[in-house]
């Protein structure tokens, strides 16, 4: 469920996989008699569109979720550039984003590219640990220009490295500069301030925050930079792994100081997409919005300049406002590649600083996660969400990457849903969660 | 049902013989050729094996892997046995379902008691050759013909809380999709605009075919209108009705596209299709739990289908 990168992709999303896949024939079926299996079954049969060019040496394959123009057409640069440098021909493998993870798991279990993309957090580490996933530590030993937090979002349970980084994006609150400097308002450093703000841009007429959750993982960032304030990064982990109960004062506290914030959000945000909160807040009619950086898409190119951003600001001073959500894509090698050392050597200039320069020339949208990498091309803003994420002390990769992706989809989102709709049950709702949680973490 | 008989050997009318070559090869006296035979065997083999292979094998799968918790990685072999945990956590820990079971109901209340009738009623009304009712027919035909991309697109543009045509003619705040109290009703209307339309494709086709002379004849009685169709005509479409009826109890059975393509299926959106999908497909793969939830649905489409089955069977054999 990574954030949609665009409009078209937005609405590509709309599709449901039903249509995008041929999942629905055979779920619609399995309503009137046909099953998963049949389904599962099928899927893993056209996961792996093999690119089996001849096993020859001089190729190797990538599978790729970048199905946009923009990073398409980087991808193809990138390997562009391994072709000419190392004479090796890479076969692409394009799949629409939301395709691509939707059949992750038979894809892994199929025939697999020998490198793909994913993200880091998890389920890369799930991968890691049912073997569907190769080891990568060798080309770690090659790369540099990565910070300490980087590496660990790439290692495995067991301390190998499974997964290359190659570009990120932070959350934060973003804001209009113009707007904030018209009413003379200041960066809050403490909840207190944050309610003082809120308050004073009521007054003014303002939305104080943003807020949308009809596609359910918004409201995921505001859960997990308030868990991360309040309890702070490895109690985020550790809740994420199921280690931690969810009826713990901990976690009721999160969402005591959410409900407290809540009469500041927009209302009804459970009808309104992330897409139509980042026009509020373009339109001025919103005072910030706590989203990722690619709010910055919602915005004209005139307005590039007019858009800030802080970090949420600190809730309990012993924990600090340090963390944050800094989902990290990348790629992966297969567990089984055609040709292993081509494999390597293509994640080697992926992770190289070749790579990431010529994403930083090509691709507006991204932050490379190599800081060797010419970053003069970058934005105000872009500048500032580097120095952002490279002063945070621990990088979480956002709930539905640090979980298990049937825990967020399943009760997660529609847990904080309820939330969102009756914050005052919050006792029920935990317990009920922590239910679930229970019984798909056992399993 | 059929007046051609096929295979008539046991009515005893001497066989037509001379057709069939036999050739004095059978010690019995064949009635078929050894062509209509292969023939025969074919057509009634392929459509068994695939009915096999494609609708009970895998219901059958369905049922076995509901008793499971496979999260569909790694070999079956690897699959644990958790008996009926699934169906536990379904009915007592899985929030979602209850709602989904009450939308199911009221979808089908909804489309049998507003949508279907209406639908029937337009036909009617189309079938008075109207002026211009090919452009109504087109009209009301077209939300069924459209994608679902686009119908979710479309209402998405009338519904929207900041946006929306909606609230901008009626100048409210309504929060169409948001509300959990709200967007079922409306949601309904966008499922009831593309149903009524089907329906009334079906049903005017069924009129076209009712024999003029019936009419006449009640209008030569002195049967009113309103009469005329509910004592002659709508009894006479009797096989058109049963289909409606199954037409509609499927519809809502399997109601699914419109609210996945406006938000999953959650939050006031629950439908047992959608829940299934949202745990069977994609990433989350939870297929043991999903399965428990598709096994329901089953059993739930069962009693409809053996009623159906059960009233067509007595039907043919009067």
């Amino acid at each position: 469920m990574s954030r949609p990168r665009s409009q078209a992709e937005y609405l590509a999303r709309l599709v449901p996989p039903s249509v995008a896949g041929l999942n629905r024939r055979s779920l619609l079926a399995g309503a009137a008699g046909t099953g998963a299996l049949l389904g599962t079954g099928l899927l893993a049969g056209c996961g792996g569109a093999d690119s089996d060019s001849g096993a020859g040496s001089k190729t190797v394959s990538l599978g790729s979720n970048a199905s946009d123009p923009t990073p398409k057409d980087v991808l193809a640069k990138v390997t562009a550039g391994f072709q000419s440098s190392s004479g090796i021909q890479v076969a692409v493998n394009t799949v629409d984003h939301n395709t691509f993870q939707e059949n992750i798991n038979n894809y892994l279990q199929g025939k697999p590219d020998d490198v793909f993309t994913w993200f880091a957090g998890y389920r890369m580490r799930f991968f890691a640990a049912k073997g569907l996933a190769g080891d990568v530590s060798d080309v770690w030993g090659k790369l540099s220009g990565y910070s300490d937090a980087f590496k660990k979002a790439s290692t495995g349970d067991d301390g190998k490295q499974y997964f290359v980084p190659m570009s990120y994006y932070p959350w934060a609150v973003f804001y209009r500069k113009s707007v904030w400097q018209q009413h003379g308002y200041q960066v809050p450093k403490t909840l207190d301030d944050l309610n003082t703000l809120g308050a004073q841009m009521k007054k003014d007429g303002l939305n104080p925050i943003a807020f949308a959750d009809k596609d359910g993982w918004p409201a995921m960032g505001t859960f997990d930079i308030l868990n991360l304030r309040i309890n702070g990064y490895q109690f985020h982990v550790d809740l994420m792994a199921g280690k931690e109960a969810w009826t713990s004062d901990k976690v009721k506290k999160v969402f005591d100081t959410w409900a407290g914030l809540l009469p500041l959000h927009q209302p009804d945000a459970l009808g309104r997409t992330w897409q139509e909160a980042a026009q509020s807040l373009q339109q001025k009619k919103s005072g910030m919005y706590l989203l990722g950086l690619f709010v910055a898409q919602q915005f004209n190119n005139d307005e590039q300049d007019d858009i800030d951003f802080f970090t949420f600001p600190e809730v309990d001073s012993t924990i600090g406002a340090k963390a944050l959500d800094a989902p990290i894509d990348g790629y992966m090698m297969a567990r089984k590649p055609k040709s292993e050392a081509n494999a390597k050597k293509l994640l080697e200039y992926i992770g190289g600083v070749d790579a990431a320069n010529i994403t930083v020339k090509n691709d507006p949208g991204t932050l490379v996660a190599n800081t060797g990498a010419d970053t003069s091309g970058y934005t105000a803003l872009k500048k500032k969400a580097a120095e952002l994420v490279g002063s945070a002390t621990e990088i979480a990769q956002f709930l539905d990457r640090d979980t298990r992706p049937d825990f967020a989809s399943t009760v997660i989102i529609p847990a904080l849903q309820q939330f969102i709709k009756n914050p005052k049950d919050i006792g029920g709702l935990l317990t009920s969660v922590e239910n679930q949680k229970k019984s798909i973490f056992t399993s | 049902m059929s007046d051609l008989p096929l295979i008539q050997a046991d009515r005893a009318v001497p066989p037509p013989a001379a057709t069939t070559s036999t050739g004095g090869r059978g010690r019995r006296l064949r009635l078929l050729s050894r062509t209509d035979r292969v023939v025969i065997t074919l057509m009634v083999l392929v459509p068994l094996l695939l009915v096999i292979a494609l609708v009970w094998l895998p219901a059958l799968a369905t049922v076995l892997l509901s008793g499971t918790n496979w999260d569909g990685i790694g070999p079956v072999s690897e699959i644990d046995w958790v008996g009926l945990k699934n169906y536990d956590d379904v009915v007592n820990i899985y929030p979602p379902f209850v709602p989904a079971v009450q939308n199911n109901l009221l979808w089908l209340a909804a489309l049998f008691v507003v949508a279907t009738p209406f639908g029937m009623f337009l036909a009617v009304l189309l079938d008075k050759e109207l002026r211009g009712s090919r452009f109504y027919q087109t009209a009301l035909y077209l939300p069924v013909v459209l994608s679902l991309a686009l119908i979710g697109f479309v209402w998405q543009l009338i519904y929207s809380r900041d946006q929306g045509l909606l609230n901008a003619v009626l100048g409210t705040s309504t929060d169409w999709y948001g509300d959990s109290n709200v967007n079922i009703w409306a949601v309904l209307v966008a499922a009831g605009w593309r149903h009524v339309g089907y329906i009334m494709l079906l049903y005017l086709a069924g009129l076209k075919g009712v024999d003029p002379s019936l009419r006449e004849a009640a209008a030569v009685d002195g049967s009113s209108e309103a009469s005329t169709f509910f004592r002659v005509v709508f009894p006479v479409m009797r096989p058109i009705n049963i289909i409606v009826l199954v037409v509609t109890v499927i519809e809502s059975l399997r109601a699914f596209d419109l609210v996945w393509v406006i938000n999953k299926g959650r939050n006031g959106l629950e439908l047992i299709s959608a829940l299934v999908t949202s745990n069977v497909v994609g990433e989350a793969s939870r297929i043991g739990f999903g399965s428990a939830l598709a096994t329901i649905m089953l059993v739930v489409s069962l009693v409809f289908i053996t009623l159906y089955l059960a009233t067509v069977m007595r039907e043919d054999r009067r």
